[in-house]
C-alpha cells in the first residue's frame, strides 16, 4: 500500500473543500456548457456583438478563461480560511 | 519550404539546449532515491511547480498547434484554448488535491490507494503509457517541424535529436530537472509570447505583408460552352483541367515549368496557386520546379482592410480590441487545400474570407446548416469539447506532478498559478495565431511553424529565442511524459504488479532503462506522424485520457459503490473504444491515403462515445460486484 511522497498532516478540512470544489465545478460547468450548446444550436449567436465592437464569440471565450482564474483565486481564499480555522 | 539559416538561430539554439544539459547534470548527483527520480523528492515550491505546471501543459499542441490552427482556421483553433484551460477547472476543484492525499508516485498509487487491486495496478499503468504515447507523438512531430527552419536540417532529425536530448534528460536526473526546465521554458514561453504578440499589435494591419512577398497572378478563362479551353495570357499554354466538387483547377505551363490555377467562383479567371507534384519516381515538385529552387513561398495576406468603416492600405499599431474589430471587418486570403489524385498533386488555393468568420466558430468545425454542418459535425464539435474539459485533469505526465509538492495545499495554489499563467497565455494564443494569418508566414505544408515563423517576420532575434523556447517546450514536455510513462513500467508494473524485489537504486535504474525504451518508441511514432497539425493529435490524447482515466477518478473520489474491478474495465473499456474510434475515424483514413469519406466512423474525436461509455462500464461492473468492496483497505472520505 501507498503513502504520499512525503508525509501529510491531517486536514480537518477536506469534506468542506471537497463541497465547496464541487459546487464551483458545477458553476463553471454550467457556463462552459452554455458556451458549447450556443456553438451547437444557435451558432450564428457567436457573431453578434455584444460589448462594445466585440462579438459573442470572443466576450463568451475570453470570459471563460478570465472566469476560472478568478474561481481558482477565490477558491484559494476560501480554502485557506476553512485550514485556518479547522486545522488550528 | 526552403529557409535561410540564420547563425544566430543556431547559436541561441545550442545555448538553449547546453544549459537544458548542464541542469541535467546538475541535478543528476542529487537523484539518488526513488522519492527523487519519480516525484522530485516532493519538495518543489508550489509557485515553482505552477509554472513547470504551465510548462508541462503549454506543450507543442498550445504554441505550436493552436497557433497554427488559428492561423488556418481562425475562431475554431481558439476552442482548443477554451477547452483546454476549462480542463484545469476540473483539474482545480475536484482532483488536484484528492490526487496529492491518495498519490505517491503515479496515478496508479492514488487510484489504487483504497483497494490494494493487481487489476488497477496493471489497467491503469497500461492507460498511463497509452496516454503518454498519445501525447508524445504530436510533441515529437513538433519537434521536427522545428528543427527545419530553425537549423535547416529534415525532419526526422528534429525527431532523433529532441528523442536523444529527452532520453538523456529523463534517464540522468529524473522529475526533479524535468521539473526546473519546466518552470524555466514555462516562463520563457509567457514572456516572450507576450513580446511576440506586442510586435504584432504594434505592426496592426498591412495589404503588403512584405517587399518579398509573392504577388499572385489572376489571368482570364477562355471558356466554349462550360469548358476551359484555355488562358487569355499568351505566357501559358493550357495542359488540362480537373473538377474536384465544385471547383475546377487548371494545370498550365510557362517556359516549361507546370503552373496550376483555380477558376474564380464566378468562372472568369484563373487564380494561382500553391501546389506541391509527386512524379511516379517519388520526387516531389514544388510549384513545378525542386524544393532546392525555392519557388514555393510563404503565404497568408489581407485583401481588403476596413477601419471605420473606410478601406485603408494599412492602420499602424492598434490596440487589443482594436486588433479584434478591425479583424472582423477585414478580408483575408487564407489558403485551403485539394487532393487532385488523378494528377498526384496537392493544391493550395486562395480562400478569400471575411474577417467576421475568422473571430467565431466555424471554418474548421462546420456548425451551421448554411454552411453544410452535418449533425455528425456538431457532434464532433460537441466531443471535442467535451474531451478538452475531461481530458486534463486525466493526463498521467500533469497528475504526478502533484506528487512533487510538499501538501494538499500546495498543491492547490500551484494549480492556481498554472491557471493564470496558462490562462494568460491562450489569451495570447489569439493574437498570435490571427497575426500569423495576416502577415504572409505560413508555410501550408506544416501549420505548426505558424507561430515561430511569424516571429521571425519581426526579426531573426526573436524567431531564434521563440523557436528554441518552443524546442525546449517540447524538450519539457516530452520529459514529463517519460518519467509518467517510466514510473507506470518500473514502479506500476514491476515494482508493484510484478513484485520483482527490487531495493531503491534499483527501482531508479529499471526507470531510466524504461525510459530509454519509451524514448526510442516515441521518436519512431514521431517521424511516422510527420504533417498532422499537432494539437488535433493532442485532442485525441485527451479523448483518450477523459475516456481511460478520469471516470474512474471521479467515481473513486465520489461514488463509494465503486469497485476495484469497476475501474479496471473502465479503463479497458476507456482505453480500446477511445483508440479503435481514431483509428476508424476520418483523420486516420486520410493519413492510410484512403477517402476520409469511406471511414466508418464518421467523427474524429472519440469522447462523446467512448467517455459515456467508459462510465457506464464502471457503474455496472462495480454494481455486480459490491461483496469485494468488503476487503477495501481504506475509505477515501475518513481521511
Amino acid at each position: 500500500m501507498h503513502g504520499p511522497a512525503v508525509k501529510l498532516s491531517k486536514d480537518n478540512a477536506v469534506a468542506k473543500k471537497t463541497r465547496l470544489g464541487v459546487i464551483l465545478f458545477i458553476f463553471y460547468t454550467i457556463v462552459y456548457g452554455g458556451f458549447v450548446l450556443i456553438g451547437l444550436l444557435k451558432p450564428e449567436l457567436m457573431g453578434l456583438h455584444v460589448i462594445g465592437k466585440q462579438n459573442l464569440a470572443i466576450v463568451y471565450g475570453f470570459g471563460l478563461i478570465f472566469l476560472a482564474i478568478v474561481m481558482g483565486f477565490i477558491y484559494n481564499i476560501v480554502c485557506t480560511r476553512m485550514e485556518k480555522k479547522l486545522n488550528k | 519550404m526552403i529557409y535561410n539559416i540564420s547563425i544566430w538561430a543556431v547559436v541561441i539554439f545550442i545555448s538553449f539546449v547546453a544549459a537544458v544539459l548542464g541542469l541535467s547534470f546538475y541535478f543528476a548527483r542529487k537523484t539518488n532515491s526513488a522519492a527523487g527520480y519519480y516525484a522530485a523528492g516532493g519538495n518543489i515550491h508550489w509557485g515553482v511547480n505552477g509554472i513547470a505546471f504551465a510548462g508541462d501543459y503549454l506543450s507543442a499542441a498550445s504554441f505550436l498547434g493552436i497557433c497554427g490552427m488559428i492561423a488556418y482556421s481562425g475562431y475554431d483553433g481558439f476552442l482548443y484554448s477554451i477547452g483546454y484551460l476549462a480542463g484545469w477547472v476540473v483539474a482545480l476543484f475536484i482532483v488536484a488535491e484528492p490526487m496529492k492525499r491518495l498519490g505517491r508516485y503515479t496515478f496508479t498509487d492514488a487510484l489504487d490507494a483504497r483497494f490494494n487491486s493487481k487489476a488497477i495496478k496493471l489497467t491503469a499503468a497500461i492507460s498511463t503509457l497509452v496516454v503518454s504515447i498519445f501525447y508524445l507523438i504530436p510533441q515529437m512531430v513538433g519537434a521536427g517541424d522545428l528543427v527545419v527552419p530553425l537549423l535547416g536540417l529534415p525532419h526526422w532529425a528534429g525527431v532523433v535529436i529532441v528523442g536523444s536530448i529527452v532520453i538523456f534528460i529523463v534517464a540522468t536526473a529524473g522529475m526533479t530537472s524535468t521539473t526546473y526546465v519546466q518552470f524555466i521554458k514555462g516562463a520563457l514561453l509567457i514572456i516572450f509570447s507576450t513580446i511576440l504578440t506586442i510586435y504584432i499589435l504594434n505592426n496592426g494591419f498591412t495589404l503588403n505583408p512584405g517587399k518579398d512577398y509573392h504577388k499572385f497572378e489572376t489571368i482570364g478563362a477562355t471558356i466554349e460552352g462550360s469548358v476551359i479551353v484555355g488562358t487569355d495570357s499568351p505566357d501559358y499554354l493550357f495542359k488540362q483541367s480537373y473538377n474536384v466538387g465544385d471547383m475546377t483547377f487548371i494545370e498550365t505551363e510557362k517556359d516549361g515549368v507546370a503552373k496550376w490555377f483555380k477558376l474564380s467562383s464566378d468562372s472568369t479567371n484563373l487564380e494561382e496557386t500553391l501546389f506541391i507534384t509527386t512524379l511516379k519516381d517519388g520526387t516531389k515538385l514544388y510549384n513545378g520546379e525542386p524544393k532546392s529552387a525555392a519557388k514555393f513561398f510563404q503565404v497568408g495576406h489581407l485583401s481588403k482592410i476596413v477601419v471605420d468603416g473606410v478601406e485603408v492600405e494599412k492602420t499602424g499599431p492598434v490596440g487589443p480590441f482594436e486588433f479584434l474589430t478591425t479583424m472582423e471587418n477585414s478580408e483575408i486570403v487564407r489558403f485551403s487545400k485539394r487532393d487532385i489524385r488523378e494528377a498526384n498533386t496537392l493544391v493550395w488555393f486562395q480562400n478569400v474570407t471575411e474577417g467576421k468568420k475568422m473571430v467565431k466558430p466555424g471554418l474548421l468545425y462546420k456548425l451551421t446548416s448554411e454552411s453544410g454542418a452535418t449533425p455528425w459535425d456538431r457532434v464532433n464539435f460537441l466531443s471535442l469539447m467535451l474531451a478538452l474539459f475531461l481530458g486534463t485533469s486525466a493526463l498521467p505526465h500533469i497528475l504526478i506532478r502533484y506528487y512533487t509538492v510538499s501538501s494538499q495545499s500546495a498543491a492547490r495554489k500551484s494549480t492556481i498559478v498554472a491557471i493564470a499563467a496558462i490562462g494568460f497565455f491562450y489569451i495570447l494564443t489569439l493574437y498570435m495565431g490571427l497575426g500569423a494569418s495576416i502577415n504572409g508566414v505560413l508555410d501550408v505544408e506544416s501549420s505548426n511553424m505558424s507561430g515561430p515563423l511569424l516571429a521571425k517576420y519581426f526579426g531573426v532575434g526573436i524567431f531564434s529565442i521563440i523557436s528554441a523556447i518552443a524546442f525546449a517546450t517540447v524538450l519539457g514536455t516530452v520529459s514529463g511524459l517519460i518519467v509518467a510513462s517510466s514510473g507506470a513500467i518500473a514502479h506500476d508494473l514491476m515494482d508493484k504488479y510484478l513484485n520483482m524485489k527490487m531495493d531503491d537504486r534499483q527501482k531508479v535504474k529499471a526507470g531510466k532503462i524504461s525510459a530509454f525504451c519509451v524514448g526510442i518508441l516515441a521518436i519512431a511514432l514521431g517521424i511516422l506522424f510527420k504533417g498532422m497539425n499537432v494539437s488535433f493529435l493532442v485532442g485525441l490524447a485527451f479523448a483518450v485520457a477523459a475516456s481511460a482515466n478520469l471516470p474512474s477518478i471521479l467515481f473513486l473520489l465520489f461514488w463509494d459503490k465503486t469497485t476495484a474491478k469497476g475501474i479496471s474495465w473502465s479503463i479497458v473499456t476507456g482505453i480500446l473504444s477511445s483508440v479503435i474510434l481514431i483509428l476508424f475515424s476520418p483523420a486516420m483514413y486520410e493519413r492510410y491515403g484512403l477517402l476520409k469519406e469511406t471511414a466508418p466512423i464518421p467523427i474524429d474525436n472519440p469522447g462523446i462515445i467512448s467517455i459515456p461509455l467508459a462510465v457506464i462500464v464502471l457503474v455496472i461492473v462495480s454494481l455486480m460486484t459490491q461483496k469485494d468492496n468488503s476487503s477495501k483497505v481504506e475509505n477515501y472520505h475518513n481521511d
